[in-house]
């Protein structure tokens, strides 16, 4: 065994790269309560206060602290920077993705005119030498993308009805395995990435051949500047990792490779925690590291999660309100042997917005399963109720399909570690599918042929079975122009932007999933509803086109655990994953796809006529697998009973879903709201829900937070959103609003 | 039995033990000036629903409960259906679910046909959350048009056959809110053994829309809520919760 791994239950792992057997065979399940948890240390408190100044002075100036004018972001693109001005003396994990923290680096690589554009907006001037570069000489993700897509492509994402695409941007959604820099070093990895190489083709060159031969080759690249870039920080990373220290930093080196060459809209981090604490465990029981120490590693390392910047658009920041970056990190689980894959550092993990108050990343996520030890629930349950930060996921549900080693890769959607990437985008608005198929492929708001030109429907009345089928005609189109933009996009992002640095810390054999999303899903439930129960009258305009609704009598809607609308909405998550499937998918993935709006809701919602359940035109939609505002009627658990019908197999990319509770309607005491909140969760994920932020507080809250952001107590005051977490300050008084009207789940 | 059913919560956590579902029974004898739920106190609008339907209903909330939660009745006035409790909490008790009435016990009497079916209803039931509205029975004449000497004998019975009560005690600036009786309701609640908490429900106004809608006057307009002091003397006298 090599001398790295001394004290290491022996395995698979040393003979092939194998981490998950590495953690199975060797981390310490812990039952115990939080105890032992110790607070942040004094070099702790004084890097996050430092890190506190900078982020107030980068609000100040409108959002960014400084950006990279001069030099290409990359890997060993600058030498070692610290976040302490007085250098690396208080960091125990060091590395920043530019020369100066918060500092926002160039990548031009996804699209130049997104890459300047972010520039200007916020004062900075491109520079002519890199913009000649990026035009002239060398061609962009964004420019390919452009260059092929076709004319309805264009009117399609003109209109909206497709929104989101990563066309000007990473794509994001790979998560490397950054913990295979710590088990095995540089050298190791890149042996075996070479005995690929050497086992890839007869001689032949077909085209599969010859594009893996180069990315395997890029891989190689990339993981030996990985080392480079250690050097300059004074680590040597071509060996494994010796103690928990090396581990968190070689481990955090990997992602900072990641981060450094992409800037996908998801880049997160993965399950890192039971793996971490084998390391510290091991230490402790050497008597190198004390628990004080170890908290420090754990704060330390969120500390620099914390810090992940990205230069974005304003299109962009509409999108995906308030600089979320999906540094995803995963905690708890349950494995394949029934045994919990709780460690005392999965309580560190979440003690960090303890010790260090809440923020919205890294975007915490707690792998549940009602057999989770009482005393990891209740304490993750005490978190979420101090701090709104955490988002729970559906251990139960998940671990069939990806087993016990996955991450999550964007806000809900998991992936295997190592073994899998994903080719992600956007997001097909079925709410405004619906309307074209009520108008004949008329776009509502613009009022120019979009879909393919069909016969409208005419009739005062909406009937519900002419509805029903138009709508699935218009749905096959949209679902095949979706798959094929995707596919578009992907292909040139393999090409010009090839995430080497990730790819490199996962099998050459890799699985590719290939996911879709939804929005809208809740309001075309309703709307369905509405003209099978109620009686819809259409209001047209001068031209014919409906632009609103009448809706006489009442409904059933989603959202109240009424199995007549539930059904419509199983039956049309169903009825759109089944179109997808009919598609060609680039690079034979797997298609799959997601329920889930990120803060997108709101403009997708402002791109969208009135619908027949009653929403106006340009109102936002509800987020995610979300019932529409209002709609629930019996309380949170008939609402949340409605969301877990929708079967996961159908939307492995996820079912997202944010709820908001009043402290006070969740008990009476703290005891009782920890104890009370642990019981929603095991009956939602018992009943088979996917996903669930949990906001606790009071409307009055948001309202005084949005009224007097300047307060003190609302500098780091986080909420969940549809997939992420955000601090209420940064999102848009729009959106702000967006999140005030929705339903409050308290005691009237 | 039918039952008139105004409102259904899936997710209640305050009315009694754990994570409970609620169902609001229309028709209430008290007209209480501070009444949230003014909807409920006639059966104008309910929905009609027999107890088989109910308990069906419930039971798709039964991996929320956990160990303690389980089904409360509340209103309105629950006892105003006594018929309809005594076999929906029967068929609960089948299925071993933990119930709770949520009750000012208005018309509780130990005469006739009445005691004999509150004996009944009580053999099924866990808990009861009663309301001590005064303990001052003119003011509890001007707060509820009725005499509060139901409510004190009721609780006495209980008492008598140790059924657990919650007490619970609005309080309402002006209304119910004297130091004098607030100490006057303690002592009344000390001659109990059955008392498992006592808790004081600061008056709110979120009702107001409610009256509006209903084209009601609101009888409190001149009443803020209690002051934090307030409800933290109150709390201190009753020793509530």
């Amino acid at each position: 065994m090599r001398e790295e791994w001394r004290g290491f239950v022996p395995g698979h792992y040393e003979e092939e790269i194998d981490v998950r057997d590495f953690i199975q065979r060797n981390y310490t399940p812990y039952e115990g309560d939080e105890s032992f948890l110790e607070g942040p240390t004094e070099a702790t408190n004084r890097l996050w206060g430092h890190l506190q100044e900078l982020q107030k002075e980068e609000r100040s100036k409108g959002g960014v602290l400084d950006m990279e004018e001069h030099v290409v972001s990359g890997i060993t693109a600058y030498g070692a920077a610290y976040l302490s001005p007085e250098g690396k003396g208080d960091e125990k994990v060091v590395g920043l993705q530019t020369d100066k923290p918060l500092k926002r680096a160039f990548m031009p690589y996804g699209g130049i005119k997104m890459a300047e554009e972010s520039l200007t907006t916020y004062g900075y001037t491109p520079d002519p030498a890199l913009h000649k570069i990026f035009t002239e000489y060398h061609k962009t993700h964004n420019q390919g993308v452009f260059d092929i897509y076709t004319p309805e492509m264009r009117r399609a994402r003109h209109s909206h009805i497709i929104t989101g695409l990563p066309d000007t941007y990473g794509r994001g959604r790979i998560v490397g395995d950054y913990r295979r820099v710590a088990l095995y070093g540089i050298d190791y990895l890149v042996e075996k990435k070479k005995e690929d190489f050497a086992n890839t083709g007869d001689g032949t060159m077909t085209e599969d051949v010859i594009r893996r031969r180069e990315e395997i080759t890029e891989q190689i690249r990339a993981l030996l500047a990985m080392k480079k870039m250690a050097e300059s920080y004074g680590f040597d990373i071509s060996k494994p990792a010796k103690n928990a220290r090396e581990a968190f930093q070689w481990l955090y080196f990997g992602y900072l490779a990641a981060i450094k060459t992409q800037n996908g809209a998801a880049m997160s981090v993965g399950r890192i925690s039971t793996f971490l604490d084998i390391y510290i465990e091991r230490d402790l029981k050497e008597g190198t590291l004390t628990e004080k120490e170890a908290q420090e590693l754990v704060d330390h390392i969120v500390m620099k999660f914390r810090m992940v910047k990205f230069a974005r658009i304003p299109s962009y920041n509409q999108l995906f309100s308030g600089d979320p970056v999906w540094a995803t990190l995963e905690v708890a689980g349950m494995g394949m042997d029934g045994r919990s894959m709780v460690t005392k550092n999965d309580f560190r993990f979440l003690h960090t917005l303890e010790n260090m108050g809440p923020s919205p990343e890294p975007n915490l996520t707690v792998l549940y399963s009602p057999r989770l030890g009482e005393n990891f629930k209740r304490y993750a349950s005490k978190i979420s109720i101090d701090t709104s930060s955490i988002q729970y996921e559906n251990d139960e549900v998940m671990r069939p399909v990806w087993k016990d080693d996955y991450s999550i890769c964007c806000c809900v959607s998991a992936t295997e570690t190592g073994k899998e990437m994903q080719f992600f985008g956007a997001r097909a608005n079925l709410a405004k599918c619906l309307l074209y198929a009520i108008n004949g492929g008329k776009d509502e708001m613009l009022k120019t042929q979009v879909g393919p030109e069909t016969a409208p429907i005419t009739s005062e009345y909406l009937d519900y079975d002419e509805v029903v089928h138009k709508f699935d005609i218009t749905m096959d189109w949209l679902a095949g122009l979706y798959v094929n933009v995707l596919n578009a996009i992907h292909y040139m992002h393999d090409k010009y932007y090839y995430e080497a640095a990730e790819m490199a810390l996962i099998d050459t054999d890799v699985r590719r999933t290939f996911a879709t999303g939804i929005a809208g899903f809740s309001h075309v439930v309703d709307s369905l509803s509405a003209i099978k129960y109620a009686k819809v009258k259409t209001v047209r305009d001068a031209d014919g086109i409906v632009t609103d609704f009448e809706i006489e009598g009442d409904f059933p809607r989603y959202g109240n655990d009424d199995d007549r609308a539930d059904k419509i909405a199983v039956d049309l998550l169903k009825t759109f994953m089944k179109k997808i499937r009919k598609h060609h998918t680039y690079r034979n993935s797997e298609p799959t796809t997601s329920i889930l709006t990120i803060t997108s809701n709101v403009v997708y919602g402002k791109a969208t006529g009135a619908l027949p359940d009653g929403r106006k035109a340009k109102e936002p939609f509800a987020p995610g697998a979300n019932p529409a505002y209002g709609a629930e009627k019996n309380g949170l658990l008939a609402s949340l009973n409605s969301v877990a019908k929708l079967p996961y197999e159908f939307a492995l990319d996820g079912i997202s879903n944010t709820q908001t509770i009043n402290p006070g309607a969740l008990g009476h005491d703290e005891n009782e709201r920890v104890g009370n909140l642990v019981h929603v969760l095991d009956g939602y994920f018992t009943n088979g829900g996917h996903h669930l932020n949990v906001n606790v507080f009071g409307r009055e809250k948001l309202i005084d937070c949005m009224e007097h952001p300047e307060k003190p107590e609302y500098a780091n005051f986080t909420i969940r959103v549809s997939g992420y977490a955000v601090k209420f300050i940064d999102l848009t008084r729009e959106q702000q609003l967006d999140v005030i009207s929705r339903t409050c789940h308290s005691e009237l | 039995m039918i039952a008139n059913v105004n409102s259904i919560e899936t997710f209640g956590s305050v009315d009694g033990p754990g994570v409970r579902f609620v169902l609001f029974l229309s028709s209430c004898p008290f007209r209480c000036l501070y009444c949230h739920n003014p909807e409920t106190w006639t059966a104008k609008g309910a929905e009609r629903l027999d107890a088989e339907t109910i308990l069906r209903k419930a039971l798709r909330y039964r991996g929320y409960w956990g160990k303690e939660g389980g089904i409360t009745v509340s209103g309105g006035e629950p006892l105003n259906q006594i018929d309809f409790l005594i076999e929906f909490f029967s068929l609960c008790k089948k299925e071993g679910i933990h119930t709770c009435i949520d009750t000012a016990l208005a018309n509780f009497t130990t005469e006739g046909e009445y005691f004999e079916k509150f004996k009944k209803l009580m053999a099924v039931t866990d808990l009861l959350l009663v309301d001590i509205k005064e303990i001052d029975e003119k003011k509890h004449i001007l707060l509820t048009g009725k005499t509060n000497r139901h409510v004190l004998e009721g609780l006495r019975y209980l008492s008598d056959i140790q059924k657990p009560v919650w007490i619970r005690h609005v309080l309402v600036p002006g209304y119910t809110d004297f130091d004098e009786d607030l100490r006057k309701l303690r002592a009344f609640i000390d001659t109990l053994d059955n008392v498992q908490r006592v808790e004081v429900l600061p008056y709110h106004d979120l009702a107001k829309p409610k009256y509006a809608k209903l084209s009601i006057p609101y009888p409190l307009a001149d009443v803020l809520p209690p002051t934090k002091d307030r409800v933290e003397n109150a709390k201190r006298i009753l020793k509530a919760f």
